[in-house]
Order: structure tokens, then sequence, then C-alpha cells
């Protein structure tokens, strides 16, 4: 016969948990945490010869300084809250919407486009509400758009909507120019300065509360559609098995062309906040990435719309610290971003832990 | 015949474990193989019957103990560290390339010369199929294949390869009985050249037939082995349940016979064009079961999904639906699920996917029930008792096993799944009840439990519709039986005085017609090109 080879067992194994306990996985997160921050201060002492302590208090400050920074903090973190969920109802149906930057940018041309056209003409309410409803039917369009190419001939709509982004910021590009105050200027500048017409009216003095109280409601409405209404039901079944959602008697195509135009109208909602509530100005970079974002947002938690809450901040949170290091330690921007960037891939990679098990050759036994 | 004590061990396995997560799939099995002997490797669905043999074949690595081949340790980490030992095995699902030759999937992957010479290599694999009688056309491409056929490729596959120890994972589940009785002899003839075979099955007639020797394995535990001479039905079945059980199904004479259902001139095409049912006609009656008969794939589905409003028909097919209160007759082809729900006409259709379609995986209990009723009710907003009483209700009446109702489905075993799919589609008090493969993976317990059910439902009138696959069963537990060949029907006979050799007769009798017609470039596409 041959002889008997020598094989050794694998050095790792690894096998899925069976049940995973509320207690432990947040412990895991936390130590994930921990162990983020003290690798960022290893790498803030070697690297730029300070303290790692007194850096962390100052991106404590940059978010939660002063009143100001806290609303700007809220504020920011509504937005992509607010995104994050319009998101949500997409993913929860395996329709992998990249879109959102788009379907937002949309919506905040359709805002810029009324108050350009409409501000003298209309009564502020009036013109408030046109803004809105454009702004929300553009961005739900933007989002249906790749929908009924999917639910009618099967396209990707990863892709498809990956690709409508970049449309709509040509578009934007196009109007900016259109609209640009003065010529040449590439800029279109705060729009209505004088007459605050479309603007989105302050609280007292606070500019943003209003967004914040908007997007709680919103929030609290998608929680509630998600978990308790027939529409959220048929989503998790369309989500979980297009065969049971058929068997059923779920019309499949028609569900997803609802939720997509459910998603691009907050989208477009977003944009709205964000012409109306916040710049008062229309740019390709407006929606700032938080389209992209947002898709991080919802996935980290698990499209659990009260976690979206504590992930948005933490992102948020970190973004502003970021820049506050930069500018008070005269740092490189970059590398704010690159001790975010770590906490960030640590809390990401815990969930790897939380959900298998680590066994070594030797002792057999779990680590981690 | 022969005496397992005057002969020599050629596999041993010593305290063999095998785990997944927290299931301990083999746990400490001790047992041997002869040489020159038929092994039944006998279980209950999950009992860990093809991990263990898996771990021979080199697909799984055991966690802990040991094998020996020829007296010798044998560390087995692939597929060819097996054949090194000269251990072949025939999986469930077939491994072939449908493009290439009979001939091409036997030598493909061994070692040879740069330039192959068909003619020797035919010579070659020729020798072996004549030497132990197999019947194959080796110039014969894998899609032309019937099952059996492509079974048999796998076989001499691995005798090419020069296994001496082979090991088929329930050869039998997808052969018509007369297929059976040739790979019996196809086996026997093996045997006579001494080669070892293990089969692994749960059907007990096959293995009081064919083998020397069975061991019994039961939820991962070895029970023990016996000679298959001292050996009858019930002993063995107590020694896969571990108690006595009751193997008789109580079939009650029908009363009140009606036609529910007429479907005539039905004919389906499936995605590529094809007819997978051709001009189907028979009468589904109210108060008796009806069974459906025919090897995998012979349009039994897109029957079901037809008259369940989820499959097309050509033009010229009709299923008409006879009212119980008037009689009216209602057209169901061209309407959808809804559309017949709204028409009041109560069908339940247990499918063949359980958690791919009947249910929803990562919903428990109560969400399942909201499947077939979350539409009901006045307002946006699901309702939440009623689907919980429903969920609590199946569980106590058909003893479901879950730690509660809202447990995803997709954690509980096999027949748990299915008593909560079978539950909820009684609870639609339906008049037709259709239901595909409703045992398959199943435990004896549950299988029985689920014969019971049908057989309740039928004395309530209700019009029973059984997809099977074992005959036995459907011989004793149907009223009629309707054959499917190819999707057309080839016979509707009577359960109480056919045979299992009649419905198999019937089951291939239009054979080879139907593969004609398979266009090779779709099927290229469907595998997204070779």
């Amino acid at each position: 016969m041959k002889e008997n080879k020598v094989r050794k067992e694998p050095l790792i194994k690894l096998s899925r948990r069976e049940d995973i306990d509320r207690k432990h996985s947040w412990t895991y997160r936390a130590l994930a945490i921990v162990a983020a921050l003290i690798l960022d201060a290893i790498i803030i002492m070697v690297t730029v010869h300070m303290n790692p302590l007194d850096i962390y208090e100052t991106m404590f400050m940059g978010a939660f300084g002063t009143s100001r920074k806290v609303w700007i903090t809220l504020k920011d973190l509504s937005l992509l809250l607010l995104i994050s969920i319009a998101l949500t109802p997409a993913y929860k149906m395996k329709f992998w919407n990249l879109g959102g930057e788009g379907q937002v940018l949309m919506g905040a041309w359709a805002t810029a486009f009324c108050m350009l056209y409409l501000g003298d003409k209309l009564p502020h309410g009036v013109l408030l509400l046109v803004m809105f409803l454009a702004a929300i039917v553009v961005g739900a369009i933007w989002a249906m758009i790749p929908a009924v190419f999917k639910a009618k001939w099967g396209t990707n709509e990863t892709l498809f909507t990956l690709m409508m982004n970049y449309v709509a910021i040509q578009l934007i590009a196009y109007f900016v120019i259109k609209w640009e105050v003065p010529k040449g200027s590439g800029h279109v500048g705060i729009i209505n300065q004088s007459t605050q017409a479309g603007w989105l009216p302050y609280i007292g003095t606070n500019s943003y509360a209003l967004i914040v109280i908007l997007v709680a409601i919103v929030t609290v409405g998608m929680y509630v559609y998600l978990k308790y209404s027939k529409h959220g039901y048929e989503i998790s079944v369309v989500g979980e098995s297009q065969r049971t959602a058929t068997y059923v008697g779920i019309s499949v195509d028609k569900v997803i062309i609802r939720t997509l135009f459910l998603s691009g109208a907050i989208c477009g909602f977003a944009g709205w906040l964000m012409v109306s509530g916040s710049g008062h100005t229309i740019t390709t970079s407006i929606a700032g990435g938080m389209g992209f974002t947002g898709i991080m947002v919802s996935w980290l938690a698990q499209f659990n719309v009260i976690v979206m809450i504590l992930c948005s901040l933490l992102i948020v949170f970190m973004g502003h610290g970021a820049s506050e290091i930069a500018t008070s330690f005269g740092l490189n921007e970059a590398f704010g971003d690159i001790l975010t960037g770590i906490i960030i891939f640590f809390i990401i990679g815990v969930e790897f832990f939380i959900h298998y098990k680590v066994h070594t050759r030797k002792s057999g036994k779990e680590v981690a | 015949m022969s005496t397992p004590a005057n002969k020599e061990v050629a596999v041993s396995l010593r305290n063999v474990t095998k785990t997944f997560g927290s299931v301990k799939a083999n746990n400490n099995i001790s047992m041997d193989i002869y040489h020159g002997e038929i092994l039944s490797l006998l279980g209950e669905n999950g009992s860990g019957k093809t991990t263990l043999m898996n771990m021979l074949a080199g697909i799984y690595a055991p966690d802990g103990g040991q094998i020996f081949v020829d007296g010798e340790e044998a560390v087995i980490r692939s597929p060819q560290d097996a054949f090194d030992y000269q251990i072949g095995m025939i999986h469930q699902h077939f491994k072939l390339v449908d493009v290439f030759s009979a001939a091409e999937n036997i030598i493909l992957g061994m070692p040879g010369k740069l330039k192959l010479d068909k003619k020797e290599i035919l010579k070659d694999i020729r020798e072996t199929v004549d030497r132990y009688g197999f019947e194959i056309d080796l110039n014969k491409k894998i899609y032309e294949m019937s099952v059996s056929e492509k079974q048999t490729v796998e076989i001499i596959k691995v005798l090419y390869r020069g296994a001496k120890i082979l090991i088929l994972d329930e050869p039998t589940a997808v052969l018509t009985p007369q297929e059976t009785e040739k790979l019996f002899l196809v086996l026997r003839a093996m045997k006579d050249h001494g080669r070892t075979i293990v089969i692994i099955t749960h059907k007990l007639q096959e293995v009081l037939e064919l083998s020397d020797r069975v061991a019994v394995l039961r939820k991962g535990e070895y029970v023990g082995v016996v000679d298959t001479k001292d050996a009858t039905e019930s002993s063995l079945t107590e020694m896969m349940v571990g108690k006595k059980v009751e193997l008789n199904i109580d079939r009650t004479d029908p009363v009140d016979v009606r036609d529910l259902v007429r479907i005539e001139h039905l004919t389906c095409l499936n995605k590529y064009g094809i007819k997978a049912l051709d001009d189907v006609t028979f009468t589904i009656r109210g108060g008796e079961i009806l069974g459906i008969a025919g090897i995998a794939g012979a349009g039994q589905k897109e029957l079901l999904e037809a008259i369940a409003g989820l499959q097309k028909a050509e033009p010229g097919s009709s299923i008409m639906y006879r009212a119980i209160d008037n009689n009216d007759e209602i057209q169901l082809l061209g309407k959808d699920v809804n559309d017949i729900k709204n028409l009041g006409i109560s069908l339940a259709f247990v499918p063949e996917d359980r958690l791919g379609m009947g249910l929803v995986g990562n919903m428990g209990m109560v969400g399942n029930m909201l499947l077939r009723s979350y539409n009901e009710g006045r307002g946006i907003f699901t309702r939440e008792k009623e689907p919980r009483e429903l969920a609590e209700e199946i569980r106590d009446k058909l003893e479901v096993s879950t730690p509660n109702v809202y447990t995803p489905v997709r954690k509980l075993s096999g027949g748990n799944v299915q008593k909560v799919l079978v539950g909820r589609e009684i609870s639609l008090a339906p008049r037709v009840l259709m239901t595909a493969y409703a045992v398959r993976g199943l435990d004896i317990n549950t299988s029985y439990t689920i014969y019971n059910i049908l057989s309740d439902e039928k004395k309530k009138g209700v019009g029973v519709v059984y997809v099977g696959e074992d005959l036995d069963v459907l011989v004793e537990l149907c009223d009629r039986i309707l054959v499917l060949c190819e999707g057309k029907v080839s016979g509707l006979v009577d359960a109480r005085t056919t045979t299992k050799e009649q419905l198999g007769l019937l089951m291939t009798k239009y054979s080879g017609d139907h593969i004609a017609k398979i266009d090779v470039t779709k099927l290229m596409d469907d595998e997204g090109g070779i």
C-alpha cells in the first residue's frame, strides 16, 4: 500500500456560535472599544509623542464642548440617522440600495429649485410645503427607477443604484453652474439670504432643533412601520424568501417598488432638510458622503432602528472629534482619521468573534 | 453465508467523534467493516450516518478518535487520501460534468499521459464494466442520462480508481423498484469479486434483502450491529428509534366521495420552454387521498403549483373547482393565490421546500402563522394575538418541540419544522390539501404523525393530494395513485390493488422521450457556461 503520511490538524478552526446572548455580545463590543482606545493611545504616543488622554479629551470637547457644538453634533447625527433609516427598509428586503447619496442630492436639488424659482411667488408656509413635496417625490422617483427595472426585468440593483449617484452628481454640477452667483464663481451661494424664503423656521433662536424633532418623528415612525405594520411584515417576508412571499400571495414586484418609493422619499426628505434647514445652498457635495456612511450605519445596527441612533452618534462624534484634534493640535487631518478608523475597525471586527468561535489546534479550546 | 468472525477487518473506527457547533453528529463511535461484506448503515435522518462515512471519504476530519485501514492508523483529510486507502464514496448528489460523456467523467482528474488514447481508455473502462455486469453506454453524455445511469457512472468512476471499499449514500432514494433490483445485482457481483460495500440507508426492506450485517446509529450514537439473518423489520426499527413503534397506517374506506377539482388537459412549460406537464387530466376528490408517484422532476412540482395559482398554464388547460355548497364550477387557472383566497376557496399547500417556500426560516412560529393571515383585519397593523394563540395551539396539539413560539423555525429540527407548516395549513380548514414530499427527512414517529393527520383530513371530506417518493407508503396510505412520467399521466391506479412493481413500470413508461427534447445550449446557459 503506501506509507502513512503524517498530517496535522489545521492550526485554527472556526465554528459558528449557535446562541449568542446579549450580555456577552455587548461585553465583547465594549472590550473592542477599550482595545481600540489602547491601540490608539500607543499610536499617539509613538508617532506624535502626546498624552493620549489630552487627545481623547479634545475629541470629546470637539463634539460636546459647547452648547453650539452639541447642537451641530445633534444635527449631523439626525441627518445621518435619517439617511440610514431611509435605506433600511430596502436592506431588510435584501434590495441593495447604494443610491442614497444620489437620492438625497436629488431631493436637495428639488428643494433648491423651488426656493430659487418660487421663493418670491408663494407665501412662506406654502413654499415650504411645496419644497417638501417636491423633494420627497424627486427622491422617490430616483429610487424607483432602479426598483422598476429590477422588478420588471431583473436588472442588478447594486450597480444600477450606484450609477444613479453619478447621474445625480452630474445633474447638480450642471445646475450649480446654471444657478451660480456671481457668474464664474462656481458656487450657488446662500439662497434667499435676505428674505429667508424657504428656510426652515428656527425654534427660538435655535436653527437646528426642528431638524432633530422631525428626524425623531420619522425614526419612531419607521420603527413602528417595520415592526408592526402589514407593509413591514411584507418587507420581512420578501427579504427572507421571495418564493415564500409568492406562495402566500404577496406581490414581490409591488413590494419592491413601494418600498423603494418610501426609501427614496425619506432620502429626498433628508435632502430637503439639508438645503432648507441647514445649508441653504446646493453643491454636489452637500450630502457629504452620508448616503454611503448611512449604508454602514444601517448594516452595523443590523437594521435595528434604535441601535442605528447609537451608531450614527458614534460616527458623527468621531468625525467631529477628528477635525477638532486636527485644528487644536495642528495635526494633519488624516491623523484623526487614523484614530477613528481604528475604532471603527475594531467595532466591526468584533462582530466576527461574536458570531464565531475560534479553536486552536493545541488546546482544542475556545479562544476569545 | 458470511460469518464476519472469520473475516479480516478492512476498516475500523475507534471512538470517532465529530461535532458541528454544539451538535454532536457522531459521539464516540467504534465499529468494524469486514472485507468482502455488504454492510448496511441504518439510522433515521439526522442520526449521523452520512457524517460518519464522510469521515472515511475525506470530506470531514474527525474531531477525535482514530481510523484504521487494514490495521494501520489512517489519516484521511481529503477524497484523494481516501482513494489512496482505496476507499470511494458515491454521494447522494452526483458530482458529474453534464456535457462530458460517461467515459470522460470516469477518467476526469486522473493522472494520465498528455495525449489521451481514447480507445485504450474505453477498453480499460469496458473491462471494469463487464466484470460487474453494468449496463451503460460509455459515450453517452451525462445530460442525456437518467438518474440511475448517472449513478452507474459514479459507481464505475469509483471502481475504476481502484476502490476496494465502496460507500453508497442512500443509493436507492432516487431509483424505481426495477432500477433498485439492477443495482442490487451489481452490488452483489461486486461483493463476489471481493469488494467491500457500505450502504447508508433508512429503508428496512432493502437492508434485509441486500446486506450481510446491519449497523445502527441513533442520534449520533452507535447502537450496535446485528447479522441480517437474525434481524426483522420491527427489531431494526426498535434499534433505530429506541422504542417499539407501530408501523401501521390506518387506511379507512372513503365515504361521501365527491369531485372537488377537475384538472383537464393541463399543460405547463418550465423555464426552458419545455413541457413540464403535458395534457394532464384527472380529478381530485373530497374524502380520499390521491397519491402522486413519479421519479423526481416528472412534473409533480408544476402540477401542485398550477393548482395553487403559482404556475402559468398553456391555453386549453383547465382546472375547475366545484364549490361545496352550490356545485358551481369555478375556473382556477389565470387566478393567483389571492384571487383564489378571495373566492373563498380554501386550498392548503405544503410545498417540498419547507423553509424556502412554505415558511420563513428566520421568523418564529408566530411570524409564520401570520403568513397566511397577516392581511386579515382592518387597519395598517398586523395582529399579534390570533397568530400567537394559533402558534401555541399547534405547538401543544402536534407536540412541536421549540424553546418558545418566537424561536426562529430554522433552528428547529426537520420534523418540527414540518409540523409547524402542516399545522398552519390544516388550520386553514382546507377543502383541498396538497402535500409534496411531506415526510422527506422526517423521523419515523413524525412521519406517522403526518400520515395520521392526512388520514384525519380525508375523513373530514378534504381532498388530500399526497406527492410521495416512498412507494411502500404510497401503496399503504392512498386510495388512488396517479403516476406521472415525463410530465404525462402514465397511469391512475387503485392503491389497494396495485403493486410497487406496477408503479415502477408506470413511472418509467415514457422514459427517453423527454431527454431528446432538451436543448443543450440552454442547459449550458443555466450552468453559467462550461
